[in-house]
């Protein structure tokens, strides 16, 4: 016994850095399960208002794309207005559902920080539980796909952006219909990759890529990007497809949140269904 | 606390603090990082214990992992070339050895010294932080191209900054 204590006194700058290093490599693994409302990170406040004080000076020096941006987003957001009043005075009847019509809510919230060189990166932003913001909904901003949350402190929120390396969006080729799933592959902020298109579809270069809607998270024909390139290897079973994001994720300074209120009754439906199959 | 414990203490603040609201927004043709919150682990006095080191590099890389959303990375990497500062340093001892109470910069044992003593250990700092980033080694050229970039910028910023300030570290 004493052996033992002399021994682990003897190396305890090793032992003290082999625990400390599995603490850092628990983190690490635990971090990347998915979700959770974390304290670690930065949708902590002073985190969070540090990192806010320093995209406020950066923003500085784009407001005027920022506002061109606004301004676009507000002609066509007036647009669909109109157009929605003038369906609703033609007395349209194929939506009656008023719980389908209001399914998604908006939470409009500013970009505190943004990152687009690393790996794994990540957006913070100004609003938090309690705006109703909560780990799994969807962010979007002009229209354009930009991430997912992450975590959520009571002001602030953590996205999982789609320059994320762990990030995938269920999504389809607008024209063909066919469906597959959108991930960055770590290399360059303005293209990601469209994965699992079978073979026997035609993606042309030009096809707009939108959200599916099958995951329930993100609404359906939500514009993420247009296809650039495309391959077909000889004995691959999808096709290789490049596609230039919507978003300029360098420019991002604010963004909506999408609340979906049927995404409970939906998923409980289906995990009903999937365990009757079982 | 000491004179110069109460000057750690604030260098610690000033490094996390330039490290998160400018070098963070810092990143050269999209490759090249500059993570200069490392040189408060290299300045450090050449005679401080492993153990004190390692828990201040944790405490480090933790806080700036806050900043960075990657919870551990960054205090994996850092509590590394803490654990590895004093076998390096005592393995690159100038002839006649180090002074009594001298720091590990490049006012007191010059240039090449420097250089020798905080390539390496920039070097594996960042080699494990891109790689854990990437979770492997499917991009291992960009990753490596990051790495080799990413030194280069922070050993010329951490070298410059001596230049700067050469007085700063001797209080």
């Amino acid at each position: 016994m004493e052996r033992l204590i002399n021994f682990i006194y003897e190396y305890r700058a090793f032992f003290t850095f082999l625990v400390l290093e599995l603490a850092c490599a628990w983190l690490i693994i635990e971090n990347n399960q998915f979700q959770s409302t974390k304290y670690f990170n930065s949708s902590n406040r002073v985190a969070a208002s540090i990192l806010g004080f320093s995209q406020s000076t950066r923003e500085y020096f784009s407001l005027r794309t920022i506002n061109e941006d606004l301004a676009r987003e507000n002609a066509e957001l007036r647009t669909l207005l109109e157009r929605s009043r003038q369906k609703a005075l033609l007395g349209d009847a194929a939506v009656i559902d008023s719980a389908r019509l209001n399914q998604y809510e908006f939470i409009s919230a500013k970009v505190v920080g943004n990152s687009t060189s690393l790996y794994k990166n990540f957006i913070t932003i100004n609003k938090g539980m309690l705006d109703g913001v909560s780990p799994g909904m969807a962010a979007i901003s002009n229209q354009k796909a930009v991430g997912k949350v992450k975590s959520v402190s009571d002001h602030y929120a953590v996205l999982i952006s789609l320059l994320n390396v762990d990030e995938q969006v269920s999504s389809v080729i607008k024209r063909t219909n066919h469906f597959g799933s959108v991930r960055w592959d770590g290399l360059d902020m303005r293209y990601s990759n469209l994965q699992f298109i079978p073979r026997h579809a035609v993606p042309a270069v030009g096809d707009s890529v939108v959200t599916s809607g099958y995951n329930a998270i993100f609404p359906e024909g939500i514009l993420v990007g247009v296809i650039q390139e495309v391959n077909l290897n000889e004995e691959a079973m999808f096709w290789d497809i490049r596609i230039e994001l919507a978003q300029d994720f360098g420019e991002l300074a604010f963004v909506d949140i999408i609340k979906s209120k049927l995404k409970n009754e939906r998923e409980s439906l289906e995990q009903i269904t999937i365990g009757e199959v079982k | 606390m000491s004179r110069s414990g109460i000057i750690q203490f604030i260098l610690f603040f000033a490094y996390t603090l330039v490290q998160v609201l400018l070098l963070r927004n810092l990143v050269l043709f999209n490759t090249a990082f500059c993570f200069l919150y490392i040189a408060f682990i290299l300045l450090l006095p050449i005679e401080i214990n492993t153990l004190v080191l390692m828990v201040v590099g944790f405490i480090l890389g933790f806080t700036i992992d806050i900043f960075y959303d990657s919870m551990g990375l960054h205090a994996f990497a850092t509590v590394l070339v803490a654990y590895l500062r004093n076998y390096w340093l005592a393995t690159i001892t100038p002839q006649g050895g180090y002074d009594s109470n001298s720091t590990a910069t490049l006012s007191a044992n010059g240039l090449q010294w420097f250089l020798v003593y905080s390539i390496p250990l920039i070097f594996l700092h960042h080699l494990f932080l891109f790689f854990i980033e990437a979770s492997g080694f499917v991009l291992f050229w960009y990753s490596m191209l990051k790495i080799v970039a990413s030194l280069i910028f922070t050993t010329s910023v951490i070298v410059l900054l001596q230049y700067l300030a050469p007085q700063r570290r001797r209080l």
